[in-house]
């Protein structure tokens, strides 16, 4: 038998270690926040929002980049969260029970963690090589497939938050179950909902691999969705790899600014989540 | 208004089509999600049909990449996608369970919410993000003050010395590992965290009570109790790392060959494809890109697969205690 006084060490030595790997995690986050602040925040001027990604070495913003990114972002979720916010409400309506929502369950927490380049390449052949070229529609469609596990996993937790007894209560009343869910069980879910939708949006905010084979880029101003679309990770990519210093700066901006958007979004849905009092969602 | 003045009976009968139409919904958009898992299988193997024919088993075994000979093996990207994420584990897995011990024995109350959310913020951080920071900050500072050191005092350690031979490129395997445990961190932080927390109290309660000293409750009562969770967990964060692509694309030097090396420039799989895709030429090289893609599909599937089955199985425990 050890003596107290060595498992006393031990316990504080051990617990102290604890508190080391605590002080690494949070300097790992420091320090990438400090370096995107002092390499970003120089360059952060109102060009970067209203002129076109320049040539090398030629004054330039990040204009029609960001338009890219909002426009695929955008209708990535809005494509993404309505399939996935129905696929949750059968896993949590109609479905509860069977067999296949296990089999669902199982298969969407996979696609939860698979690897995003792989559904670039199935985006790839589903969209792209039919049509004939790269385009902004292959890049939402390959957002939305990421978004829709998000949204059924995070909307399957919140409808289930809702009391049975909410249900009893409407079918008592003689409604049938889908007017239950769009009066009763939605409405009673809206934040949890909401911050599932803002979970999913600040995860493909910043997805790059997906885009590399379906989006690409584009240098010049595009709105039509047919055609190659620039989007920050791409043009964060391609700059920071670039010799040119004005493109590398710039890069940096865009770091920046999608880093400050996607955590703002992280915390915002946090708080939505609490204000209204809904339980976290499971692991992810 | 109109739908009140109707007779009751044809209300009756558009609410239940209403019904049939709202359930045949649901019922498509879950079935998609099982179409879309079939569809990533079917677009993979219909693309890397022509380089899997042609090359036969040799494609995993055989460590060439060359796209002027057209001959393509994927034993180097393999080997580097394995590689950077053991070193991924190896040193996220112990960070991961020193903070989730800290966040659930040793911190102060008020303080474990907030320290928790920074963590998981890591989490949200770009992929992208990660790669230029690791590019630009994390590899020129292993270049100039660890990697030196490093191959000072390991290279002529008898039996694994050369893992650490050769000039400090700053960027490589070692370094894609690194930037790769700094991503996973957050996520297995969080699953050990929300299985330690799940410690049934009367367990550590008696083990207090017979005089463990607190770190004796948590290695001896809390991990053998939360071990299925544990790994689960790892494995999840495996996964994760597996299939990390433009960080890894950032730092890891894309070269297609196999060195004894940590130290030294490598490839991985995502890193291949996301470099070589757009500007493959040739129907071969693009199908063997694929195939890589594919194996990646599979070996992720089968570790998040298996870690989904552990964690799944830990949920029923807890909801039948």
């Amino acid at each position: 038998m050890r003596s107290l006084a060595r498992r006393k060490l031990a316990a504080r030595l051990a617990l102290g270690a604890s508190g080391v790997a605590t002080f690494i995690g949070l300097a790992f986050l420091a320090a990438i926040l400090w370096t995107l602040f002092s390499r970003g925040l120089g360059g952060l001027s109102w060009h970067v929002f209203t002129e076109m990604t320049p040539a090398p070495g030629s004054e330039g913003g990040l204009l029609n980049a960001i338009y890219g990114s909002v426009v695929m972002t955008l209708l990535g979720v809005l494509i993404g969260a309505p399939i996935g916010i129905l696929a949750a409400t059968y896993l949590s309506e109609y479905g509860r029970r069977a067999r296949l929502s296990v089999v669902i369950r199982f298969i969407n927490d996979v696609l939860l963690s698979a690897p995003s380049i792989v559904i670039g390449l199935f985006v790839y052949t589903l969209v792209v090589l039919p049509m004939g070229h790269f385009s902004a529609m292959a890049g939402a469609i390959s957002l939305a497939i990421i978004v829709i596990p998000v949204a059924v996993r995070t909307g399957e937790d919140m409808l289930r938050l809702v009391p049975q007894s909410m249900r009893h209560g409407s079918a008592g009343l003689g409604a049938q179950p889908w007017r239950t869910i769009t009066s009763i069980v939605y409405p009673a879910a809206r934040s949890g909902l909401l911050t599932g939708v803002l979970l999913a949006l600040a995860r493909v905010s910043g997805e790059t691999a997906p885009l590399l084979f379906t989006a690409l880029n584009n240098q010049f101003w595009n709105a039509r969705l047919s055609q190659p679309m620039a989007n920050l990770p791409y043009v964060i990519f391609q700059y920071a790899t670039s010799p040119y210093p004005n493109w590398q700066s710039l890069a940096w901006v865009g770091a920046l600014l999608i880093t400050l958007f996607v955590l703002f979004l992280s915390i915002f849905a946090r708080l939505v989540s609490r204000l209204f009092g809904q339980r976290e969602s499971r692991v992810e | 208004m109109s739908a009140v003045t109707l007779p009751f009976k044809r209300q009756l009968r558009r609410e239940a089509r209403a019904e049939q139409v709202f359930r045949a919904l649901t019922v498509c958009s879950a079935a998609l999600v099982l179409i879309v898992l079939a569809g990533v299988l079917g677009a993979l193997v219909h693309g890397a049909w022509p380089a899997l024919s042609t090359f036969k088993f040799g494609f995993l075994t055989r460590e060439v990449w060359n796209p002027v000979t057209i001959q393509f093996g994927a034993l180097a990207a393999l080997y580097g996608t394995v590689i950077t994420s053991l070193i991924a584990m190896v040193i996220a897995v112990p960070l991961a369970f020193g903070i989730a011990v800290f966040l659930t024995e040793t911190c102060p109350l008020w303080l474990r919410g907030p320290i928790a959310t920074c963590i998981e913020l890591l989490a949200a951080v770009p992929s992208i993000v990660f790669g230029i920071w690791g590019l630009f900050v994390l590899a020129p500072l292993l270049q100039h003050h660890v990697q030196p050191w490093v191959i000072d005092h390991f290279e002529d350690l008898p039996g694994i010395g050369h893992l650490f031979r050769g000039p400090p490129y700053g960027i490589g395997l070692a370094t894609a590992g690194f930037v790769l445990a700094i991503m996973v961190l957050p996520f297995i932080t969080s699953v050990m965290r929300e299985v330690f927390l799940s410690t049934p109290r009367s367990l550590k309660e008696a083990a207090y009570g017979i005089g463990a000293t607190q770190w004796e409750v948590i290695w001896d009562v809390v991990l053998p109790n939360s071990r299925a969770g544990v790994i689960g967990g790892i494995m999840l964060g495996l996964g994760r790392a597996l299939g990390e692509t433009m960080a890894v694309t950032f730092v890891v030097g894309n070269a297609h060959r196999i060195s004894s090396s940590l130290l030294a420039p490598g490839t991985t799989i995502s890193a291949s494809i996301a470099n070589e895709f757009t500007e493959a030429l040739g129907p071969l090289y693009t199908s063997s890109l694929v195939a890589l893609g594919l194996l990646l599909f599979i070996l992720t599937f089968i570790i998040i697969a298996a870690a989904r089955l552990l964690l799944a199985r830990l949920e029923q425990r807890g909801a039948s205690v």
